[in-house]
């Protein structure tokens, strides 16, 4: 299928639930190879959960995710870990090793995974934190490092085995203007330079729609919006004109829904 | 009436669901001893912390509990001036019951909170999902290597305890109340079977090492991943090793001991 050369990922009707609430149903989208791809939404829709189903963490009660041509969850665990190589996951929280410093941390996968002698594992871990600007901090244990930097230490790691796409999850979440924009710039000249695919979950909205190719935009379990930046901006749809610009209210109503508010202040029972 | 059934339900269906994963997890971390078997180093690391940094509280546990262990005996068995059992006395009750029992509980609590607070802490840190996104099994790298060392560990731990307690009851009833030395020893030498009293106990340690690790290391794995689901977590995990040890102490006992 030409199709599987365009999209390194394609989502098909995917269905999800935790416990009895519906988090993904029926929700369909295609990744294209070599560009960044934005999925947006307010916190609690699922977007991580999104990343974990790709990465096959999590199973789908129905639909099928396909990653470069396999099926992800129809594949043993043996292929799985194989695919997952391919992929790279840039945790909200970093997730580095707390135990091992910055050059251990990068250097785990290939370690792991390649049977590579020593000095090479060590230049191809410098190449990798030269291209994060981090080369220098490569002896401080991961509670030594900021917020920011320690997300740039997880990016060195992820591109470690040279993966075809990465998958960031809330990389501006919690960051300062510098450290942001030092991050928008090296996702996209990572993106660039190393011909990768990435997926950006987000809902800081000014910081993606900076360098996303494309966006889709999640919620109640269902793409609600999909386009280039420029596209969505003109939207009429009042959601997107809310999601985009940060309306108190809109169609997201401020107050969780409640009883009347008098006749509830008057009842005196809970 | 009914609420109550409700709930006897969903605890039985919780606790046996716990069970299953529980057994599950137990398979799924004896699979990566090939994967441990290629880096000793991980194995080694795990002894140091579950095993090295146990030495200081259980040595100084031994010492006082073979301490008292002196002290009664003497009190009770010059009552029937046999205090020239003293020695075997001390040295049983050590090697069969409190040298296993008091140091699996003292392992619960020291290095068997510290593994589920630890493991607990990577998931809600995502370093079990990030491993698991580097594919690399989180339970064979993380797990496995612990649990062995539990394994390992245990045992060695419950011997120094013993050995540790017996010069206690040593220094109290030869040192200060005046036990024959040369009885002290001879009697011990002479009761104590090596079979019957410190196979047996060292199996019991075995046991207790055991289910002490694999207690604290489900606990953390299994944990919500949050700050008060650690803190629970952890509290379970002191409990219910020390129900686990006890539990299986009497049943030990009585198939071991019993003829
Ligand atoms: N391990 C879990 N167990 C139960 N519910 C979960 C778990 N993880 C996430 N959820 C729930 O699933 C929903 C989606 O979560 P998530 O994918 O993290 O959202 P987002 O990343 O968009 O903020 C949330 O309502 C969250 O409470
Ligand atoms: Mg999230």
């Amino acid at each position: 299928m030409s199709n599987n050369e365009q999209n390194i990922v394609s989502i098909r009707n995917l269905c999800f639930s935790r416990g009895a609430r519906k988090i993904f149903d029926g929700v369909s989208l295609e990744i294209p190879r070599g560009k960044i791809t934005a999925i947006m939404g307010p916190s609690g829709t699922g977007k991580t959960t999104l990343l974990k189903l790709i990465g096959g963490q999590l199973r789908p009660a129905s639909g099928q995710v396909i990653f470069d041509g396999s099926d992800v969850h129809s594949l043993s665990t043996r292929e799985l870990f194989n695919l997952r190589k391919k992929m790279g996951m840039l945790f909200q929280s970093g997730a580095l090793l707390t135990d091992m410093n910055v050059f251990d941390n990068v250097a785990f996968p290939l370690r792991e995974h390649t049977r590579l002698p020593e000095p090479l594992i060590r230049s191809l871990v410098l190449i990798k934190l030269q291209a994060v600007g981090l080369r220098g901090a490569r002896m401080l244990m991961p509670n030594e490092l900021s917020g920011g930097m320690a997300r740039r230490v997880a990016l060195a790691r992820a591109i470690a085995l040279d993966p075809l796409m990465i998958m960031y999850d809330e990389p501006f979440t919690g960051q300062d203007p510098i450290s942001m924009g030092v991050l928008v710039h090296l996702i996209k000249s990572l993106n660039q330079i190393l011909g990768l695919t990435s997926i950006i979950v987000s809902h800081d909205v000014r910081e993606t729609a900076e360098i996303a190719d494309y966006i889709y935009l999640l919620a109640d379990g269902k793409i609600i919006a999909q386009g280039a930046p420029r596209e969505l901006e003109q939207s009429d749809s009042a959601w997107v004109q809310q999601f985009l610009h940060g309306y108190a209210d809109g169609p997201v109503h401020f107050h969780y829904s409640a009883d009347e508010y008098f006749a509830d202040l008057l009842s005196g029972v809970n | 009436m009914l609420n109550f059934f409700t709930e006897l339900g969903s605890a039985t269906r919780e606790a046996f669901g716990k069970i299953g994963r529980g057994t599950f997890f137990l398979l799924h971390a004896l699979s990566g001893f090939g994967y441990v078997g290629l880096r000793p180093r991980l194995l080694l690391k795990q002894m140091y912390s579950v095993g090295v940094l146990s030495f200081l509280i259980i040595s100084i546990s031994g010492l006082f509990v073979g301490m008292v262990l002196g002290l009664q005996g003497f009190y009770i068995l010059s009552d029937f001036g046999a205090e020239e059992s003293l020695g075997v006395m001390v040295a049983a009750s050590l090697v069969r019951e409190l040298g296993p029992v008091v140091s699996a509980l003292l392992f619960a609590g020291r290095a068997g909170s510290a593994l589920t607070a630890e493991i607990g802490l990577m998931k809600a840190t995502e370093q079990l999902s990030g491993m698991e996104m580097m594919a690399v099994d989180p339970v064979k790298r993380i797990i496995t290597p612990r649990f062995l060392a539990g394994l390992i560990c245990m045992p060695l731990l419950a011997a120094l305890f013993s050995a540790i307690g017996v010069m206690g009851g040593h220094m109290i009833g030869v040192g200060m109340l005046g036990v024959d030395d040369g009885s002290f020893w001879s009697q011990m030498q002479s009761s104590i079977d090596f079979r019957h009293d410190i196979i047996n106990g060292m199996i019991k340690s075995l046991v207790f090492g055991f289910s002490a690790t694999l207690i604290a290391l489900f606990e953390g794995y299994d944990c919500l991943p949050t700050s008060e689901g650690v803190s629970r977590a952890t509290t379970r995990t002191v409990v219910n090793s020390a129900f686990a040890v006890l539990g299986l102490d009497f049943i030990l006992t009585a198939l071991m001991f019993g003829d």
